[in-house]
Order: C-alpha cells, then sequence, then structure tokens
C-alpha cells in the first residue's frame, strides 16, 4: 500500500439509489459474460503475456508500459498491463487463481506478497534463473518468504525526514537527529497554524507503515507490541502531540495528507517517503530538504521499513510460460531497467550497481538510500501474519492518541494480534 | 390462484363433449403459470438463493487464500462464529451499527419530510432550489466522504474555520476524537441522504387530494392538525417505503466510512460492514467476514418480516 500514492484509492459500493446504474451494468456484464463463454477469452494468447500491477496512475501506467515494451521487444513476445487499485491486487489474484486465470506476471506489494506465497502460488524465482548477485541481502529478504525467494524488486522505498530548509534556517533550528531534538525542533517550530512535525496515524497500513521506524529504531518487535520499547515509541508520539507540536487530525491522515499539509506551509516538517517527490517539486517556492528519521539516541541506528512493490511469478501450472514469464521479471528488474524505473518514480534502485548511479544522479535523495541500506521489512519476523498485526497496532496507537495510555493499547493490541494466529 | 380454480369447472362443464380435455387446458394454463413466474423464480435462485447458502456455508468453513488453489475449505464448526462474538470489536461495531442506522434514519426523514412538506406549496424557484437539493444524491458517495473529510479537518477544514469566524468556538475535532466521530458519520449520511426522503415524500404528498386540507380548514383544523390528521395518515405507506428503503441501505453501510474515517479512530466508527470488509479483504479470513455478513443479513431479514407484516396488516 506503500509503494504508489494510489493508497487511498477505495472501490465504490453501490447502494439502492444507482440502482438504475446497475440494472445497465448488470446488462453490460451479461453480454461481456456471454462473450467470455462463447470463447472470446478461453484460450491464452502464445506470445502475448500478462502482468498484473497497480499503476492506475496515468504516469506509472505510462512508464511501466514502455518498459514491458522495451523487454517484451528483447524477447521477442508482447508483455500487456492490467492495472487495479493497490488494495484490489490480492483479491483480484486470488479469484484468478481459483477460476484458473491467473496473470503471467503479479506485482505485489512486499507486504502482501507472503500471503499468496503462503498458499502456494508463487514460483521460486531462482528456480527460473534469477540471480540476486547484486540484490543486498536486506532487499533479497523483502522479496523472500521463509528463506525463498519470490519477488524481485524494482526499486524499494522507504520513510524520511522531509523539512521545509527555509522555515528551519528563519528558526535557526539544526536538522534533528535524536527524539529529543525533533521534539525540541517540532516545538519551537510550531507557530500559529503551523505544525512543528506532520504524521500519518491514520486507519490502515499508512499509519503503521510511519510508526514502525520509531518502534523499530527504538528496539521494539512486532511480535511484542506491548513491550516497553514499543509503549515508549508510542509514549513518544502521544508527547509530540501533548506538545502541541502534532495536529490532532493526525488519527485521520493518510500519508498523501500529510504531504499536502507540509506543502500548504502547515508543517514545518514531515514524515513521508519518496514517491511524494515529484508532488513536492511541482511547488518551485518549497525549498525541501531530507534527512533520516531521528533516534532515539545519538548513535543508535536508524531502522525504517522497507516499503514498495515486487514482481512474483505465480504458479500457472504452464512450465513454459513460467520460464518466459521469469525472463521477463529478470528483463524489468535488470540494471538499466530499475535505473530508468527508479529515476522516474524518485525510488531508490534494489540493484547495487544501478543504486550507485542512481546516487551520483539525485544527489538530494542521499540521506534515503542511506536510510534504505539499514531499512527492514515489515513481512521478516511475522510474514502472512502481518494483517492481523498492522490492524491491532492501527487500533493501538489511535487510542493510544486518542486519550488511552500507550501501555494498556498495547497490551490489547497484542492479544489481538496473537488471536487471530 | 385459488379463485381462478374454483371458477374454471363450472365454465368448462356445460361444452364438456365438444372440449378438447378439460384436464390437459387446466395444465397448460398452469404451465402458462408458472412459466411466467419461472424466470423471476431462476433469476432469484442464481443470484439471491445461491450467493445466500454460500455465505451461510463459508461462515463454518476454515477459508483462507489457500482455498482459491485447492479449492478445499474444511468445515470447522462454530469455531469462525465463536471467534467473532467473543472479539470485543464485534459487539462494538453491532452498536455502532444501530447507532448510526437510527440517527441516521431519523435525521434524514425529519429533513427530508420538512423539505418536502415547504416544497410542496408553490413558490417562485421552488422547482429550482429543489433541484439544487437533489444535488447530494447525484455526488458519488466516496467523492462526498472524500470532500467531507476535508471540510471536517479539525485544523484546517472550512467548518471549523467558519465556526471560528463566528467565534463559536471552532476547535471541534469531527473525525479525530473517538467520542464525537460516529456523530459526524452520521451527519454527513443524513446530509447525503436528506434528498432521497425529500423526493419520495414530494411525491407522496402530492398524491393527497387538495380537498382533503380545503375540508380541514373549514373545520377550523389548524395547519399543525391538518399535517397530524391528513399529511401524516395519508402519506404512511409512503413512508414506510421511505423508511425501509433507508435501513436497508443505512444498516450495510461501508464505502462511507472507508472514506471519511476507515473505521477509526480507535475503531469508534467501526460497523459490521466495514468489519466485515475488514475481515474478508484485510485480514483474509473469509470465514469470519461471511459470520459478520450473515449477522448483517439476519438483521436485515427480521425487518423485512416486519415490514411485510405491517404491510400485509395495512392490505386488509
Amino acid at each position: 500500500m506503500t509503494a504508489h500514492p494510489t493508497v487511498a484509492a477505495r472501490r465504490p459500493r453501490l447502494r439502492g439509489r444507482a440502482r438504475r446504474a446497475v440494472t445497465s451494468l448488470a446488462a453490460a456484464s451479461a453480454l461481456v459474460a456471454t462473450a467470455a463463454l462463447t470463447g472470446c477469452a478461453a484460450e491464452r494468447d502464445g506470445d502475448v503475456y500478462t502482468v498484473l500491477n497497480s499503476s492506475t496512475d496515468e504516469t506509472y501506467h505510462r512508464w511501466d508500459a514502455e518498459a514491458m515494451a522495451r523487454c517484451g521487444k528483447r524477447l521477442g513476445v508482447t508483455v500487456e498491463q492490467q492495472s487495479v487499485p493497490a488494495s484490489q491486487v490480492m483479491t483480484k489474484a486470488l479469484r484468478m487463481a481459483s477460476s484458473k486465470s491467473l496473470p503471467d506476471v503479479v506485482q505485489f506489494d512486499a507486504s502482501e506478497m507472503p500471503v499468496f506465497a503462503e498458499a502456494g502460488g508463487l514460483v521460486d524465482l531462482r528456480t527460473l534463473g534469477l540471480s540476486t548477485d547484486h540484490v543486498p541481502d536486506g532487499i533479497v529478504d523483502f522479496g523472500s518468504y521463509r528463506g525463498t525467494y519470490y519477488g524481485a524488486a524494482r526499486s524499494v522505498n522507504t520513510l524520511a525526514l522531509f523539512y521545509d530548509k527555509d522555515v528551519l534556517a528563519e528558526a535557526g533550528i539544526r536538522t534533528p537527529a535524536t527524539w529529543d531534538d525533533l521534539r525540541e525542533a517540532a516545538r519551537e517550530l510550531t507557530r500559529g497554524k503551523r505544525y512543528g512535525l506532520a504524521l500519518s496515524a491514520g486507519g490502515a497500513e499508512d499509519g503503521v507503515f510511519q510508526f514502525t521506524p520509531f518502534m523499530w529504531s527504538n528496539g521494539g518487535d512486532e511480535r511484542e507490541l506491548d513491550s516497553p520499547e514499543v509503549v515508549e515509541a508510542l509514549d513518544f508520539w502521544k508527547a509530540l502531540l501533548k506538545d502541541g507540536s502534532l495536529s490532532r487530525s493526525t488519527v485521520n491522515w493518510t500519508q498523501a495528507d500529510v504531504n499536502d499539509q507540509f506543502m500548504a506551509g502547515n508543517a514545518a516538517m514531515m514524515i513521508n517517503g519518496p514517491w511524494q517527490v515529484e508532488t513536492l517539486n511541482s511547488d518551485p517556492d518549497l525549498n525541501w530538504g531530507l534527512a533520516e528519521i531521528p533516534v532515539p539516541e545519538a548513535g543508535a541506528d536508524s531502522v525504517a521499513p522497507l516499503g514498495g512493490a515486487v514482481l512474483t511469478v505465480p504458479r500457472t501450472g504452464d512450465d513454459g510460460r513460467q520460464r518466459m514469464a521469469g525472463r521477463i521479471v529478470a528483463c524489468l528488474t535488470g540494471e538499466k531497467e530499475q535505473l530508468s524505473y527508479a529515476l522516474n518514480s524518485w525510488m531508490v534502485p534494489a540493484d547495487e550497481r544501478a543504486a550507485a548511479v542512481w546516487r551520483s544522479k539525485v544527489p538530494e535523495l542521499d540521506a534515503l538510500a542511506d536510510q534504505v541500506a539499514t531499512a527492514r521489512s515489515r513481512t521478516a519476523q511475522v510474514g502472512a501474519g502481518w494483517p492481523a498485526v498492522s490492524l491491532a497496532l492501527q487500533s493501538a496507537f489511535q487510542s493510544a492518541l486518542t486519550g488511552q495510555s500507550s501501555e494498556a493499547a498495547l497490551k490489547r493490541a497484542q492479544q489481538r494480534a496473537t488471536s487471530g494466529n | 390462484m385459488t379463485t381462478s380454480t374454483a371458477t374454471a369447472p363450472p365454465a368448462a362443464a356445460p361444452r364438456k363433449s365438444t372440449a378438447p380435455d378439460p384436464a390437459r387446458a387446466r395444465l397448460c394454463r398452469r404451465l402458462a403459470r408458472w412459466g411466467f413466474v419461472a424466470p423471476a423464480v431462476v433469476f432469484m435462485l442464481l443470484f439471491f438463493g445461491y450467493p445466500l447458502v454460500r455465505n451461510v456455508v463459508m461462515s463454518f468453513q476454515h477459508y483462507t487464500p489457500k482455498t482459491f488453489f485447492t479449492g478445499e475449505a474444511p468445515f470447522n464448526g462454530a469455531d469462525n462464529w465463536s471467534s467473532v462474538f467473543q472479539d470485543a470489536l464485534f459487539g462494538k461495531a453491532l452498536w455502532h451499527t444501530l447507532v448510526f442506522t437510527a440517527g441516521s434514519l431519523l435525521g434524514q426523514f425529519c429533513v427530508g419530510l420538512a423539505l418536502a412538506v415547504f416544497f410542496n406549496r408553490r413558490f417562485p424557484l421552488g422547482g429550482v432550489l429543489r433541484s439544487l437539493i437533489l444535488l447530494p444524491w447525484l455526488v458519488p458517495m466516496v467523492v462526498s466522504g472524500v470532500v467531507w473529510r476535508r471540510i471536517l479537518d479539525q485544523d484546517t477544514g472550512v467548518l471549523n474555520t467558519f465556526l471560528d469566524t463566528l467565534g463559536l468556538g471552532g476547535h471541534t475535532p469531527w473525525l479525530t476524537s473517538p467520542g464525537t466521530a460516529l456523530l459526524s458519520v452520521i451527519l454527513v449520511n443524513v446530509w447525503i441522504g436528506i434528498p432521497f426522503n425529500m423526493v419520495i415524500l414530494y411525491g407522496g404528498l402530492q398524491e393527497i387530494p387538495k380537498e382533503l386540507y380545503e375540508a380541514a380548514s373549514l373545520d377550523g383544523a389548524s395547519a399543525w392538525r391538518a399535517f397530524r390528521s391528513v399529511t401524516l395518515p395519508l402519506l404512511k405507506p409512503v413512508i414506510t417505503v421511505v423508511l425501509v428503503l433507508g435501513f436497508m441501505s443505512t444498516v450495510k453501510i461501508l464505502d462511507l466510512i472507508l472514506a471519511l474515517t476507515d473505521g477509526g479512530p480507535a475503531d469508534a466508527t467501526q460497523t459490521l460492514g466495514t468489519l466485515t470488509y475488514q475481515n474478508s479483504f484485510v485480514e483474509l479470513d473469509f470465514g469470519a467476514g461471511a459470520v459478520v455478513g450473515n449477522v448483517l443479513i439476519l438483521i436485515s431479514a427480521v425487518f423485512a418480516v416486519f415490514y411485510l407484516r405491517a404491510n400485509r396488516t395495512e392490505g386488509k
């Protein structure tokens, strides 16, 4: 969910008042169904390969189409993409699995991949000849489930501290490096309608993604949500809110909202990811800078979450096609393609060689590349159990930020996360 | 059906010698009758019966992502049911659903009725104003949700800024406090539902003969008395329809809440609709999702029975 700016896309539901629309829709779908039953969609075209992804954004869709055209040309096949909103990739892929119509390649958000792998739906990429020689271990783990490499990343992203250089310079404040610095800076930068810091504590994966760097940098762990380290991290968020450095609307903000607030000048600093850079750069007057997320104590490692999507090859049962799908994935995650994708999307290439070139081309995102090097995958410990942990955690930090004690909220979260498994 | 079969034999009796075969004719007629019913029955079985049964069966199965590959979903007795009922969130969601439904219906209906009565008099620009009020109905639910989320933002929202200018505080945490979030969501849903209520009730009001009001005023009835003794009783069938349709679309609310609060903050706006969505499509525990879905169906079914009862007694 954190890979693309399309996070907030939601499936609209029909209500009674839309009945007339439903009737015409039903008629249309009946026609389509008849067409399908009479054989239009029954047979796969030999040379056409499909990639299911979440590139519903016009720019991403175009970049992907271009990359797929290049790879298709090289491999002598046609590669087509089918894009659905990020939140629907999993359910769509599952439905396709049950009707035995899986596409040749599926691009999952890395936090969702383990669920599909656990169900036995993915092919080990190493058996298809994909090499991980130039991929850092952290990113190999990111695409692996229980030691098997199922997902190849083109690029990865993470979170960092964005700040308004002009505002900080005017107030004579250095970029904060520790929690104490951050708290102090945020308090001093809060003036009138402007808050010192903006972050997302919304009730979806966005908020959890943002909480993880605070939890992990403090030594906390998603397997033990009620540990003192996690309680401390949540208490730190509470302190920021109590100081008035965070807006009370924080609990209702997505990461895109946070970016809007920052750009509107309602926040002097924000926690966000590189996918916002395109939007940030659209305002020439905004002079923003980037730093690693502050750590509890000076000298501690800043551990941020790895985000991004991985390309996987689902088990379609057709070995020949699976092998070709593997070659398509290899091409799309090749050094050259990674670099062009990363430069387009402002994300960090997964391949070390591509990352080195990328660093020299976008020096302003250097801090991000450092953050990625130590970043951690959300599913490394709990695997397919992540959705349950994530839901429990959302509820916990929202309760704590709206009045409950961090300890009680996290104790309940731990019970909730473990009762589901 | 009983009346027509009772009258058929005497009609056929005198021509008994000439008619080909009365038994066959009767069979044909019966077949024709069923022929007309059949498409509806098939449609109902296929698109309502099958999913319903499937949903009930699924709630007794261990249905996970693996099932989509293997097709196997082992039965696990009442495990899903007991785990859902033991979850504190279910009780909360049930309560929120009831409050949300009752609050929304009450608000939508009262304001809708007031507007319908208001527009029932003819006055300049009445038609234009009436169509303008339909706007919320035309806007897709998700769009309304997104726009209202901005309007209700605590610091930068239009509503709080407006209240602030008027000196009325303006720091209400509409969607950001567990204490007020449910109320705010209800208010937005009332706003969305007003046009529907107004249109249907307005239609009903137009059907009431004007003479009745004239007669009432001749009898010296006040406006309020005329409303109570003429308007309300004659509007009752329409009111029932409005409330039932309103209930059905409100009790299963999902999109609006997802767009406004995502069920938060701290589960303060979780309803049965969002809970079944979360169980099925976020946690991918389809068995648990089916349980909550079944509870929703059960609630609607109970309400439908009351509705049918009410209609039957009215018919007599």
